[in-house]
């Protein structure tokens, strides 16, 4: 019973003391075997973010969006071990974990609920990548590589490891009960206010607001888009923690709100563009997915239906708002992740209840308005926090390192200025060059 | 009749376009071309093998114009397209004998200008 109510508080007392948790249970073959699989889903939905991104921004850029999402693979990956998964969740206090389990010291093979610990780690460090990664959405086109790069690695320590940490590592929100199933607060709602704090603190690309600035690729957008739902299936089925029932529940809720969202969006797009988009499609299955995300195990099947369809309105508008404003979240961060999440953690308040999940929670609809509030609280915490360490964050990289390329280098593309390559170089007119005939002069500089 | 043929760099090409519909050049055809002009070589490294790229990538814009609108069209793009590097671009500007209108066959002065 206990391992089933992930994210509500029983699993910090686990993590809270793994000595006793070690005694009191065993690993479980048909958990660990699911948890494997999870882990191996979720650690997709990277790559297939860097598609999703990759195919909305202009082909000049192609490679760099991408890069965006797989440097996270590498940075917070790394990082999880060294030091994010003990402070997210190390015993410490009800803010922030310890030093505990740095370099994953006693992170072994002994049970964490009913699967091996270190599985447990893995499986949460994917969530640590993939949620550093979805801020870049935000930045496209126009950040400068190793900046993203040392912001990215210090973001998820200061601020993703402390908000894990609050949810589902023994910290205040959990302990308030507030319902986050898979992280709709703890991944979508950080990721997207410090992706919108981020579109702010660096400023709109050069030409936005003065040119259409296309998708190049949209079919990389619809692939992004399907990887991303079938790897999520390991995100919100592996958040139960075991191969039972409420896994099943959180998987077909994962597969009926998007279903539902995109319905609504294709609606929405039918009567007010006249025609159903294929990035309206895209961007309604990953509205559907995130909205889900923290209601997959406290809801109905049927719940999950409506909670998608209605999650379809408010991003919609959204977006259709912030493309006629100067903020330039350019692959619109905010309206998908920020905006989606607050709605599912909302109507997770709403539409939880225990007879589909005893070890969850009643919502508002069944008779306790008061999860709501606690929904409507944990919002708000993580939004602030995310929102003001972020700029902080940003501010004092800053002051270190320049934030953004030039206008030139705008110009020319981050593909060629950050990575002296190009996603559609012809090779026409190439000149091979061994090593040391590198020519000094265009060494960091690149013109095209 | 002039033919103006200018080479930019594709990152102009927005700037150009607007440049040029403001001095009222309305009729124009864009090509992607690949091109060299003695700037400084762009090198990309792929898995170990790196190449000097000698060609690089640019857009030409051939515009018919009727003589009295040749120096409008050539300050716009010069304007427009600059940036003070190696590797702005070119044009030329080279006489035309004969211009057909294809729908109306019309021919030269008239077929370079836009119905109103």
């Amino acid at each position: 019973m206990i391992r089933r109510i992930f994210s509500i508080g029983a699993l910090s007392v686990l993590m809270a003391a793994p000595a006793w948790a070690q005694e009191a249970a065993a690993n479980s073959p048909s958990d660990t075997a699911w948890l494997l699989m999870s882990t191996a889903l979720v650690l997709l939905m990277t790559p297939a973010l860097a598609f999703f991104y990759g195919g909305l921004v202009r082909s000049k850029n192609a490679l760099n969006t991408m890069m965006m999402s797989f440097v996270a693979l590498g940075v917070s990956g790394t990082l999880w071990a060294v030091l994010g998964y003990s402070w997210a969740f190390g015993e410490g206090n009800a803010f922030l974990g310890d030093f505990s389990m740095a370099m994953l010291s006693g992170v072994g093979l002994e049970a964490s609920g009913t699967i091996p610990h270190l599985l447990f780690m893995a499986f949460q460090g994917t969530f640590a990548i993939i949620t550093a990664a979805l801020i870049s959405g935000a930045v496209v086109e126009r950040m400068r590589f190793s900046a993203y790069m040392v912001f990215i690695a210090l973001w998820g320590l200061v601020v993703y490891a402390p908000v894990c940490h609050w949810v589902w590592g023994g910290g205040w929100l959990g302990e308030m009960g507030a319902l986050d199933f898979a992280g709709g607060a703890v991944v979508h709602v950080n990721a997207g206010v410090a992706a919108m704090v981020a579109a702010l603190v660096l400023g709109s690309r050069k030409d936005y607001g003065r040119e259409a600035l296309l998708p190049h690729n949209v079919p990389f957008v619809l692939l992004g888009a399907g990887v991303l739902w079938f790897g999520w299936f390991g995100f919100n089925g592996g958040s139960a923690l075991a191969a039972d029932g409420i896994a099943a529940l959180a998987l077909v809720n994962t597969l009926l709100a998007p279903a539902g969202a995109l319905l609504g969006w294709t609606i929405l797009d039918h009567f007010i563009t006249r025609k159903v988009t294929a990035v309206g499609v895209a961007t309604a299955i990953v509205v559907g997915l995130v909205a889900i995300t923290p209601a997959a195990g406290f809801v109905t099947p049927i719940g999950a239906l409506g909670l998608g369809v209605i999650s379809a309105l408010p991003s919609y508008l959204i977006i259709r708002w912030r493309t006629r404003t100067r903020l330039d979240d350019s692959l619109d961060v905010f309206a998908a992740h920020g905006v989606g999440g607050i709605t599912g953690a909302l109507l997770t308040g709403v539409l939880a209840t225990t007879v589909i999940n005893p070890g969850g929670a009643d919502g508002l609809l069944y008779g306790n308005p008061g999860q709501l509030g606690i929904q409507a609280v944990s919002i708000l915490a993580v939004a602030v926090y995310s929102g003001v360490i972020t700029f902080l964050l940003l501010k004092v990289i800053g002051l270190v390192t320049p934030l953004r390329a030039d206008k030139e280098e705008e110009g020319h593309g981050m593909d060629i200025v950050a990575h002296g390559e190009q996603a559609y170089e012809t090779g026409e007119g190439a000149v091979l060059l061994d090593y040391d005939e590198t020519p000094e002069h265009v060494n960091g500089k690149i013109y095209n | 009749m002039k033919l103006v043929k200018a080479i930019i760099r594709p990152s102009k090409l927005p700037d150009v376009l607007r440049a040029l519909y403001q001095a009222e050049v309305y009729g124009l055809t864009v090509s992607r071309v690949r091109g060299h002009g003695g700037e400084v070589e762009s090198v990309q490294t792929y898995r170990g093998t790196t190449a000097k790229m000698e060609l690089r990538n640019k857009i030409m814009l051939d515009i018919g114009v009727s003589d009295e609108f040749v120096s409008a069209t050539v300050d716009a793009i010069c304007d427009s397209a600059v940036t003070g590097g190696v590797g702005d671009g070119k044009i030329f500007v080279l006489p035309v004998d004969r211009v057909i209108r294809v729908r109306t066959k019309e021919e030269d002065q008239a077929a370079v200008t836009p119905e109103r």
